[in-house]
């Protein structure tokens, strides 16, 4: 932004009048710095390095860039790992670029799941394995779900070869009100998660309202047992970290620094809720404590007040049509994120299942599809969005993947027929330009260790 | 729900109160359509099927109405017949996790093999009215294991908007045997063995025992469940089991040399494809996960989209099913379609469309015993004969921009209203000013 001069001197003005008329505000800036480190702070980093790729061009194909636009008979180049061009049959390909020819097929950026498990809640699924909720105190905003992902788990490659997800959110599971830090990965073989992390994404807060916390500890005869023991448990930590933000004397906490690092919004908040009436109240107690919740997931009674999740700019992160599973799923409807869109709020097609995740595009097809019986007529473009640029806003990292702009990751998948038919399959994805899968080619198909040697090993999945 | 009339808004509320309907099959035909058999085959442009008496008395090409027969104008429409959607827990819950709901498992019964879910079973239920509105028209319904490897016994039911849902109670029994037999049975594949053929001899017994004679003084199993699981012996009900590890599918396989006359169906099935030509040569059918491809658990290790089509290749008559808890009925045509989708895939089996839909029509209703033969109903499939289970939709059933516009069963034509969708149109706009939405209805 270009701030004008006399506005400019205004302004430096008065952040210099702060520092020297408030005693203290030298060491709250100081604070307010620590604070930054240790949300900043990175004990375990992204090793995360893109793989070799070579300089691409998709020629011909339908184009769909994630926000909305629709490129008939495109050209898509890609090198370095980045987008170089995107656009129409009247792009050249540059000397030195591998050809492909689209024709018929269609080009999306890389799926994108807002809320996964993988990793955390592996296949095989046994109780040795189970790592996604740390269900021994309602909140626990101390752990990272990082330190849970098993980056053998089969289930990654195939949300990769069945979904073409480049990048997904694994969540720590809803047990807890404040169940930890998420981390986003990028959806490569990895021997450690660091290989997966997602460079520079900001971490986010589980929450989670209504139904589970409640179970969870109301049947351990605890707090919180009802709903308004969730909130009050809820905004009491709030309380308590707000304290702890204040402290000069403070010693490392790492679920305090959690919060914190919330508060201050450097870490955003994922809060799964699934009823109108308790997305309201959220909204309400994100307010009384100074923070903001980025997406709601789940939000099965989002399409009731959909108005003011888009009033708050909060996503809503949907499943298509689930339907009674739980109670507060009972008035779970089809035509959820087609009303949403309508409304105008960000919606998000995600999967919370190993199984889900590998049809996010099937997901969206359905739900746009029911939109389209009730008059509202979301066209193809859009809905790409749903499982592209708008999981990537959420979880923070739009400005990297998420829509094919020049640029951004060459996160990009060629599907061999329209991305919102049943009939279709991804036929090659890239990862920061390298070609991680191929149907046409059994050695571009991942292998996880745990595969190895057993039957099925390389096998279409 | 639009406004209507006086008579008709009473009328309305009387169905709402779930009254009896006076709804009763009608004569009628739905002429020009793309047309879709059920058994397999491609479907028909042009297409015609005539329903009277609540059956089908033809379908094709080039079929006449006859005269007296109301014709529908298909053009520009698909029609198939219902969707048979096997293995299921419909009627049998509201909510999953709302425990007083939820009459799926009994896990706390002195009973097994002789639980039978027919008496529990609530046409009004949710599920059954979302899953009518997704063109499912027939289903079985399965008990869930409680704390023996027998689950008890399923039923058959039709999906119509009327008290009578079971058309065939105790029409299978139900063992899981693999990983959740062996939990159940003790803790291993060893104990799950030894409780199945126990059962089996036992009910063998009394089945040959005078009647009010006493039973061995060793009998595990209640008079009840041995009672119950005669019908099994003697191959009269067939035994379904749940089942996933090549080498588990072997071993039900070879129960058939100690009780020949069992009547076998295989259910889950994940490595069916390892072991699909003893399948095919012992001429048990399965009813498959069609999606399934992770390695889940340890008995599922080679799960591959690919184990329906290669399952059907080697001549098993496979049926895609397991459509309980959050695998819906409703979901049936999108796995279908998933199948077809794979033979674009190098190196994967999938399935013809034609094939894709019998796989959730017409084959699960054979399995199911609703063939036609021997004096039983015939359904799943559109042919002379078959009950009026008609689906008309508005684009091809498989894709996921279809669904149904009109759902008939036994001729009758379905309401495809219920909760949700009186939800969506109280919801269709936010406008709150005059009256909270409670008075929108």
């Amino acid at each position: 932004m270009k701030v004008p001069p006399a506005l400019r001197q205004w302004t430096g003005a008065l952040a210099l009048g702060l520092a020297l008329a408030l005693p203290s505000g030298d060491a709250l800036a100081r604070k307010k710095d620590k604070d930054k480190e240790a949300v900043a702070e990175t004990p375990y980093p992204s090793t995360y390095k893109p793989y070799p790729g070579r300089p691409t061009a998709l020629v011909g194909a339908t184009v769909y860039d994630g926000r909305g636009g629709r490129i008939d008979n495109g050209t898509l180049l890609f090198e370095n790992g980045k987008l170089v061009a995107v656009g129409g049959s009247d792009l050249a390909v540059p000397d030195g670029y591998t050809r492909i020819d689209a024709a018929g097929k269609f080009v999306t950026p890389g799926v994108i799941d807002a809320h996964s498990h993988l990793g955390d809640y592996p296949s095989p699924s046994v109780d040795a394995l189970a790592d996604g909720n740390e269900a021994t105190s309602p909140t626990t905003p101390e752990v990272w779900a990082e330190h849970s992902v098993w980056p053998q788990d089969p289930g990654f490659t195939r949300a990769l070869t069945n979904g073409g997800v480049t990048s997904l959110m694994v969540l720590p599971g809803s047990a807890n009100l404040m169940g930890g830090r998420s981390v986003t990965l990028k959806n490569v073989p990895s021997l450690t998660v660091q290989g997966m992390k997602f460079p520079g994404a900001p971490y986010s807060l589980k929450m989670a309202c209504g139904e589970n916390p409640k179970r969870v500890y109301g049947s351990k005869g605890q707090k919180p047992s009802t709903r308004m023991g969730n909130f009050a448990v809820d905004r009491q930590t709030w309380l308590d970290a707000k304290k702890y933000a204040k402290d000069e004397e403070r010693d490392r906490d790492l679920a305090n620094e959690t919060l914190v690092g919330v508060l201050d919004g450097d870490i955003l908040v994922q809060n799964h809720c699934y009823r109108a009436d308790e997305m309201a109240l959220v909204i309400d107690m994100a307010k009384e404590m100074g923070y903001k919740v980025a997406a709601f997931h789940h939000a099965v009674e989002a399409y009731k007040i959909g108005d003011l999740l888009k009033q708050n700019d909060i996503c809503a992160a949907v499943w298509a049509d689930w339907y009674g599973f739980k109670m507060e799923a009972y008035d779970a409807i089809p035509e959820n994120a087609a009303l949403l869109q309508k409304q105008g709020v960000c919606v998000i097609i995600h999967s919370d299942s190993a199984n889900g995740i590998q049809r996010l595009n099937q997901e969206a097809a359905k739900a746009q599809a029911d939109g389209r019986r009730i008059g509202i007529d979301i066209p193809d473009a859009e809905v790409v969005s749903w499982f592209t640029y708008n999981p990537a806003k959420a979880m923070g990292v739009a400005d990297r993947t998420g829509s094919l702009e020049t640029g951004k990751m060459a996160d990009v998948v060629l599907w061999n027929g329209n991305p919102l038919s049943v009939y279709t399959r991804p036929e090659k994805v890239w990862i920061d330009g390298a070609l991680m899968y191929d149907a046409l080619d059994p050695k571009r198909r991942p292998v996880s260790d745990f595969e190895l040697g057993q039957p099925g090993e390389g096998d279409v999945k | 729900m639009k406004r209507l009339s006086t008579v008709a808004a009473a009328l309305a509320g009387v169905a709402a109160l779930g009254l009896p309907s006076l709804a009763s099959a009608q004569d009628f035909a739905i002429t020009n359509a793309t047309l879709a058999i059920g058994d397999g085959s491609a479907p028909i442009e042009g297409g015609t099927v005539v329903v009277r008496g609540g059956k089908v008395i033809a379908a094709g090409a080039g079929v006449t109405v006859p005269a007296g027969v109301e014709a529908i104008d298909g053009s520009g429409k698909w029609v198939t017949p219902g969707i048979f959607a096997t293995y299921t827990d419909l009627g049998l819950f509201d909510v999953q996790e709302v425990s007083e709901s939820d009459d799926r498992g009994s896990d706390q019964a002195p009973f097994n093999a002789a639980l039978d879910v027919a008496p529990a079973i609530n046409p009004a239920n949710e599920h059954i009215a979302v899953s009518r509105e997704g063109g499912v028209t027939r289903a079985s319904v399965t008990p869930f294991n409680g704390n023996s490897i027998f689950a008890g016994q399923g039923a058959l039911i039709d999906l119509g908007a009327d008290p009578e849902a079971v058309t065939k109670a105790r029409a299978f029994q139900v063992v899981a045997l693999g990983e959740g037999g062996a939990k159940l049975a003790g803790g291993s594949r060893v104990a799950a063995h030894v409780a199945l053929r126990n059962a089996l001899r036992e009910a063998r017994d009394v089945a040959a025992m005078a009647q009010g004679a006493d039973r061995q003084s060793d009998a595990m199993l209640t008079r009840a469940d041995a009672a119950a699981l005669g019908p099994v012996i003697a191959g009269t009900q067939p035994l379904y089991v749940e089942v996933e590890r090549a080498a588990d599918i072997r071993s039900v396989l070879s129960l058939k040399r100690e009780f020949p006359k069992l009547d076998l169906v295989l259910v889950g099935a994940s490595e069916g494809w390892l072991v699909a030509n003893e399948i095919a040569a012992a001429g048990v059918p399965v009813i498959a996960t069609a999606l399934n491809d992770l390695p889940a658990q340890f008995d599922r290790i080679a799960a591959t989209q690919s184990n329906v089509g290669r399952m059907k290749l080697a001549g098993v008559k496979v049926a895609i099913g397991m459509l309980a808890n959050d695998n819906q009925p409703r979901y049936a045509p999108q796995e279908a379609g998933n199948l077809v989708a794979l033979n674009k895939i190098p190196g994967a089996s999938g399935l013809s469309w034609g094939e894709a839909l019998a796989a959730i029509t017409s084959i699960p209703a054979e399995i199911s015993g609703m063939d036609g033969r021997n004096g039983h109903m015939r359904a799943g499939v559109l042919a002379p004969g078959a009950v009026g289970d008609v689906v008309v939709w508005d684009g091809d059933p498989l894709e996921l921009s279809s669904a149904p516009l009109e759902v008939w069963i036994d001729g009758v034509k379905q309401p495809l209203d219920n909760h949700q969708s009186r939800l969506k149109e109280r919801y269709k706009d936010l406008d709150r000013t005059s009256l909270p939405k409670a008075y929108d209805w």
